[in-house]
């Protein structure tokens, strides 16, 4: 699934970063790298666009730009 | 010796370069691009500067304050480099702390914010911490001005005695052995530019495109470059721009698992995550922001400015009547006489008459972006911005040009994207201002009584839909290519500084007021001047026979595809220039009745589709001198701000045209 799908408030864990240049060289430097894990914490009033949580900060990204980040549920902690 | 303040955005870099320098500073532009550039005398020590880098989260190539940031640091050799980073958001600051100490500059680390980590029971290891990067680390607390003095001693400390960092090597496994290798290859060549090989080969191995070109690389090193970077890219199972990114954050995770032992949430964060409730909560967010710029409207436009301004044009009126019966009881000639009162009065207190509203609207504004609420709006208005190729950022100055487009073109300095500043001011300026709500109020009066809320609302709307149209062919044209990504920090929300508050409302009134009062003054004076003589430099007795009159006959006829080829409405709009309430008393003055009378002399004057014509165009074009002169100032050449003119005013006479052309047809 890709980060836009991610239901609020579950955390996610990061497995691929696509999209290119300038927007993927940002999403790479703000954190958002492969085994991070995100939140996603809101969605702006008019449906767009997102605020996620990861390393300790709040960071807001488009949803078409969510969509080139791909994540998976993360396990219930424990299980790891 | 020279400093450079480096840092990420809403880390206090900001408050940490007032506390070094006071109000001693200088403020202009990087060369050649709008990229603000500040510099200053650090206090305690009179020959050292330091420069106030702009706010940037990488040394990446992608955007204009990427690119001065690296090209400073580069090419300017400073002494020594203060690194700001925020100690509550450790980790993504030093993602560039790293890239920094690859420069081989002598640098020191400034954890600010390190008052709040403690207050939350929250430690950081500063030895440690100093031990593992390589640099010393000075905590610091900007915003209280703890630990500032300290810092500049131990800047100005390894600046003299050259400590560069003393490690550098971050990395292990695949890339460490690519960046070595690709270090050793370039080696000759970095030597020759002049740039440390460490950092050369990180750029390249990260596939910097700017960098691989300034290199000037054989075909044969290329070859080798490439090839080991897939060769590591294989290895590390990430391609080559992903396993730079991973590299360091892995090597930041580490050092901050040994160094930091964070509280679990800090009071600021859950503080703003409540506020944040309401603020951009789904249902209240909008509401709550439109009160509030109401609010500030109502303030600066109505209440506290309306009373400055008040205030200023008494004081400035009673020294006029004191030097005006001073001057005529000393018995001077009378053009001198109107030189001085009608010109240079009029247009000291046409400069002065900004001030008010400048400071407190900027008050105002400073509370929103030092509070955090600024980045809040963006988030809440971007959707609508979006679709013209800007992001939420712009909304704030493009509202606040409903006020006077003065201050929103200053205030687009905020925004963290040049393309986006550029854009931003482009398209202010149609965003209907109040002073030209008289020109609306006198010719709906005397056209359109019953319908005069309407057709104001109409202009309001046209000028926004004649805004997103602009928006749109310059996104197809000017701006095109893919916009600066809107992947903006959301930061906790923070009391503002008095201090910083301060010294932004004292550098915004002496920039408008030193760069702008030439302009004005300069423009008011020329005409003045074209108004009081006729084209043999007599003077006139009534201005109806002055040369501003002359000219405005003689330009008439290019309105007349408008509908209004009268040299009195070119000769009003010619001295909305300097002021747009100016287009209604010229009119009163050419017609020969008061304002008073104004309406019903217009109505003999235009048909009513010309009226609508008229109103189209002062709606448009050309913004006025003080706003021609902001925008001078904000995109760094006169260039750009004929251009806007001259884009505003075509724009003005082919709208102007068309609703004249399709009105006839129906009024």
């Amino acid at each position: 699934m890709t980060l836009d799908q991610l239901p609020i408030g579950k955390p996610g864990k990061i497995t691929a970063v696509k999209g290119e240049g300038a927007l993927r060289g940002r999403l790479l430097d703000m954190g958002l790298i492969p085994r991070t894990t995100v939140v996603v914490r809101k969605v702006a009033p008019m449906g767009d666009p997102i605020e996620l949580n990861l390393r300790g900060y709040e960071l807001t990204l488009r949803l078409d730009d969510a969509k080139e980040i791909v994540v998976e549920a993360e396990q219930p902690a424990g299980k790891e | 010796m020279v400093f450079a303040l480096a840092g990420n955005q809403n880390c206090g870099k900001t408050t940490l370069f007032n506390q070094l320098t006071g109000s001693n500073q200088h403020v202009g532009n990087f060369p050649g691009v709008t990229v603000e550039r500040k510099e200053g005398v650090i206090r305690s020590s009179n020959q050292d500067t330091v420069v106030d880098l702009p706010g940037i989260y990488s040394l990446s190539p992608y955007t204009s304050e990427e690119i001065v940031t690296r090209d400073f640091l580069l090419k300017r050799h400073p002494d020594g480099i203060i690194n700001i980073i925020d100690a509550t958001n450790i980790q993504r600051n030093l993602y560039l702390s790293m890239q920094l100490i690859e420069l081989n500059i002598p640098m020191v680390i400034a954890l600010n914010m390190m008052d709040e980590v403690r207050a939350n029971g929250g430690t950081i290891k500063l030895k440690a911490l100093a031990e593992e990067l390589g640099v010393p680390v000075v905590p610091i607390s900007a915003s209280k001005n703890e630990g500032v003095s300290e810092l500049i001693s131990t800047a100005l400390q390894v600046a003299r005695e050259r400590h560069t960092p003393k490690r550098m090597d971050f990395c292990s496994g695949a890339v460490h052995r690519a960046i070595h290798s690709v270090a050793h290859l370039v080696e000759d060549h970095a030597e020759r530019l002049g740039i440390p090989s460490r950092f050369v080969a990180t750029r390249l191995v990260e596939g910097d495109e700017p960098m691989l070109e300034s290199l000037a690389l054989s075909d044969n090193e290329k070859d080798m470059l490439e090839h080991t970077v897939t060769e590591m890219e294989r290895e590390a199972a990430l391609d080559r721009k992903a396993a730079m990114a991973d590299m360091r954050y892995t090597f930041i995770e580490k050092l901050c698992a040994d160094c930091v032992v964070a509280c679990h949430e800090s009071r600021e964060h859950a503080r703003s995550v409540k506020i944040d409730k309401v603020l951009t909560g789904k249902y209240l967010a909008i509401p709550v922001f439109l009160t509030i710029m109401l609010l500030i409207f109502w303030l600066t436009f109505g209440v506290i400015g309306g009373f400055l301004s008040d205030l200023l044009s008494m004081g400035i009126d009673g020294l006029t009547d004191i030097v005006s019966q001073g001057l005529t009881a000393y018995g001077i000639n009378p053009v001198v006489h109107s030189l001085i009162i009608d010109g240079v009065f009029a247009g000291v207190g046409s400069v002065l008459s900004f001030i008010p509203t400048i400071v407190v609207l900027f008050f105002f504004l400073s509370l929103l972006e030092d509070s955090g609420y600024m980045a809040r709006v963006a988030f809440v208005m971007d959707k609508l911005l979006r679709k013209i190729g800007l992001s939420g950022r712009s909304f704030v100055p493009m509202l606040i040009g409903f006020g006077c487009s003065v201050p929103a073109i200053m205030a687009s300095r905020t925004l963290s994207s040049e393309r986006d500043r550029k854009m931003t001011i482009l398209l202010t300026p149609f965003m209907s201002c109040s002073a030209k709500l008289p020109i609306y109020g006198v010719f709906t009066m005397a056209f359109f009584p019953k319908y005069r809320a309407l057709v104001m609302i109409c202009l309001y709307v046209g000028g926004m839909i004649v805004g997103v149209l602009c928006g749109l062919l310059l996104k197809k044209t000017a701006f095109k290519g893919k916009p600066v990504p809107f992947v903006m920090e959301l930061p906790n929300y923070r009391l503002p500084s008095p201090k910083s508050v301060a010294l932004l409302l004292w550098d915004k009134a002496k920039d408008f007021l030193t760069r702008a009062f030439t302009i004005i003054f300069v423009a008011t004076i020329a005409i003045w001047f074209f108004q009081t003589f006729d084209t043999r430099f007599n003077v006139v007795e009534n201005s109806a026979d002055s040369m501003l009159a002359a000219f405005g006959q003689w330009i008439s006829p290019v309105f007349a595809p408008l509908g209004f080829a009268d040299w009195r409405a070119s000769t009003a709009l010619i001295t909305g220039f300097s002021a747009k309430e100016a287009v209604v008393s010229t009119l009163a003055v050419l017609t020969g009745t008061s304002t008073a009378e104004l309406p019903n002399a217009l109505a003999g004057m235009f048909p009513p589709a010309a009226a609508v014509s008229f109103l189209t165009f002062t709606l448009l074009y050309t913004p006025c001198v003080a706003a021609v002169a902001a925008v001078k100032r904000e995109m760094g050449g006169a260039k750009y701000a004929a251009f806007v003119a001259a884009f505003q005013t075509g724009i003005a006479w082919f709208v102007g045209m068309l609703v004249y052309q399709i009105a006839r047809l129906f009024i």
